[in-house]
């Protein structure tokens, strides 16, 4: 159980918030990824306000969890929760893409604080993930490791690597997330790149594997308290999600992986997320 | 009789020497341990030594989890598997977030040799030096290998280490002090300067020998770090001799050729040579005739200092 976090409709109101966020830094900047991050709000939310222990005043805290977006697309959502974390001013959300800002395109280590690792070219965050669960294990500390993947990442070959190795290692303070949104840049996964059996194959690799809607703040929690559990091998947590969740007419619109929202979208969009 | 040692077995050893002294250190490799020699500190540290196995670009990226951890990493594989096969991950994990890791690999050049041009390294250091915040070493025997990874343990940030197969002659005896960024004179001339990397080094010096036995009088640089470059040394060597022969086991391009050309043109513009190997891959041979094939002799060195020196703009 996690205790003294928000409760279930507290979570609701603020991945609202988060959304809300989305839209507006993407429509400002004019270019990002809503759709992925959409997706993507309710798990992160979840973790940043109920499940990670982390201290945003220290950043560097060396007991704190991780959290890797190594679906780096999905920036905006990881910078909204960041920032109402208060790891810097809401109002920085407003910068993000623009010359000098420390929200860049994609996560910054170097720049924005909170951001674990840098990342936007697909499939490499898993392995950081386990670097990170390794020397935790070799110095006795007893943070948890979580990465987040899109399903299309899945595609890179990396992935896999890094999920032979995890098992191998052992490594159960690392949680992997799958943004099972069922759609990538050039249309639907099955068609792309068929990713089928998904659980069916992190399990043969060695994995726990929990599937949940990764929309219902309960499933999510309950799949969080039970990794925790598990010993002796990583949890893949793969949460059926719906690209562009929250906002009518970019849900499963494959337009919006990539695209920002005009600012009549904008509006409207904020409307339904008011 | 010149004694020859193994760099990548001086690496083993020091690492050993290394994990007695700093727990922090950890080492990976990517199933080839009893080739670039961290078995011995697999055997020594089992606990701080992770093999990936043949998964190279998740070995990067495990290092970099690692160091973003505090640790101090070395990561080992051959040459032309940490260079071509995990540029992407050397850009993403090691290079922009300037995380503390050492990729040290052996098997650098062509004098792998029998295996072929599939494990023939001659890009890396063109790869490796294009990457912004590493630091690349190329040490010439292995008393400056064993130097020049101690000094990489207690230098933060991602450094590059090429080493080779086959055993090569000591330039150095165990006095010898590596300073990272700086260029060794290993011997001073007024006729020309020799500036040579790694196997080169051993090969320049003779050249340099023989040419002393025909009056010329040959300065030979050894050039251990390619970046950060020591463009103070080449300034000096282009102003006091006028003339300058590179040598390296590594394409002509983008290597340490192209790096002092661009100083020297710069700075001090004088006639140069380049040997290195063309633009081609080579193919399995032995070492020493690989070399021979792609004009890396000493012989070759004492053709290139002979047909530059006439090419010489002042005397």
């Amino acid at each position: 159980m996690f205790v003294g976090g928000p409760s279930i409709s507290e979570l609701q109101k603020i991945v609202r918030k988060l959304r809300r966020h989305v839209i507006t830094m993407t429509a400002i900047a004019g270019s990002g990824h809503p759709g992925g991050s959409l997706s993507a709000a309710d798990i992160i939310t979840a973790l940043y306000f109920t499940v990670l222990r982390h201290d945003p005043k220290n950043p560097d805290w060396q007991d704190r969890d991780r959290f890797v977006l190594s679906k780096g697309h999905a920036a905006p959502i990881l910078y909204a929760a960041l920032a109402e974390c208060d790891y810097f001013p809401v109002e920085e959300l407003l910068t993000l893409r623009k010359l000098d800002s420390r929200l860049q395109g994609h996560p910054d280590r170097t720049l924005t604080p909170g951001v674990e690792m840098s990342s936007g070219a697909l499939g490499q965050g898993l392995s950081f993930g386990i670097g990170i669960a390794l020397a935790g294990k070799l110095d006795s500390r007893d943070y948890r490791v979580y990465v987040f993947l899109g399903d299309g990442e899945c595609d890179e070959g990396q992935v896999w690597e890094a999920a032979m190795a995890a098992a191998h290692f052992k490594v159960d303070n690392l949680v992997a997330i799958v943004d099972r949104n069922q759609q990538q840049l050039d249309g639907y996964c099955y068609d792309i790149m068929n990713l089928e059996p998904l659980a069916a194959k992190w399990r043969a690799f060695g994995w726990e594997v929990l599937e949940i809607d990764g929309h219902d703040f309960q499933q999510i929690l309950k799949a969080f308290e039970k990794a925790q559990e598990v010993k002796g091998k990583p949890t893949v947590i793969i949460a059926h999600t719906i690209k562009g969740k929250g906002v009518s007419f970019m849900e499963n619109n494959i337009e919006f992986h990539g695209k920002a929202p005009t600012p009549e979208e904008a509006e409207k969009a904020l409307k339904e997320l008011e | 009789m010149v004694t020859e040692v193994s760099t990548r077995e001086a690496y083993g050893k020091v690492l050993v020497e290394l994990g007695k002294t700093n727990p922090n250190i950890v080492v990976l490799d990517a199933d080839l341990s009893h080739s670039t020699m961290t078995r011995l500190f697999a055997e020594t540290f089992p606990e701080r030594f992770f093999n990936c196995g043949l998964a190279e670009q998740n070995m990067i990226g495990i290092s970099a989890g690692l160091a973003a951890s505090g640790k101090t990493v070395f990561a080992s594989t051959f040459a032309v598997f940490a260079s071509c096969r995990c540029f992407d991950q050397l850009r993403m994990c090691l290079s922009q977030p300037k995380l503390n890791v050492k990729i040290v690999a052996t098997h650098g050049g062509i004098t792998v040799g029998e295996d072929g041009f599939s494990h023939h390294s001659i890009e890396d250091l063109a790869l490796f030096c294009s990457l912004p915040g590493f630091t690349v070493v190329v040490p010439a025997d292995a008393i400056e290998t064993k130097e020049a990874v101690k000094i990489a343990a207690g230098t933060y940030g991602p450094f590059y280490i090429r080493l080779s197969r086959p055993r090569t002659p000591l330039v150095y005896d165990e006095n010898y002090t590596f300073t990272l960024g700086k260029a060794v004179t290993m011997r001073p001339g007024k006729d020309a300067t020799i500036i040579a990397i790694g196997i080169m080094v051993a090969k320049a010096l003779q050249a340099a020998q023989a040419l002393a036995a025909e009056g010329i009088d040959c300065c030979v640089i050894n050039m251990p770090t390619l970046k950060p470059l020591d463009e103070e040394a080449i300034i000096k060597a282009a102003s006091e001799t006028g003339a300058i022969i590179v040598a390296e086991e590594h394409l002509k391009h983008g290597g340490l050729g192209s790096r002092v050309a661009r100083v020297v043109a710069r700075e001090k513009p004088v006639p140069m040579a380049f040997l290195g190997i063309k633009d081609a891959y080579a193919k399995s041979g032995k070492p020493e005739e690989l070399l021979q094939r792609h004009g890396l002799t000493v012989k070759d060195i004492r053709q290139a200092v002979k047909s530059l020196i006439p090419k010489k703009v002042f005397r």
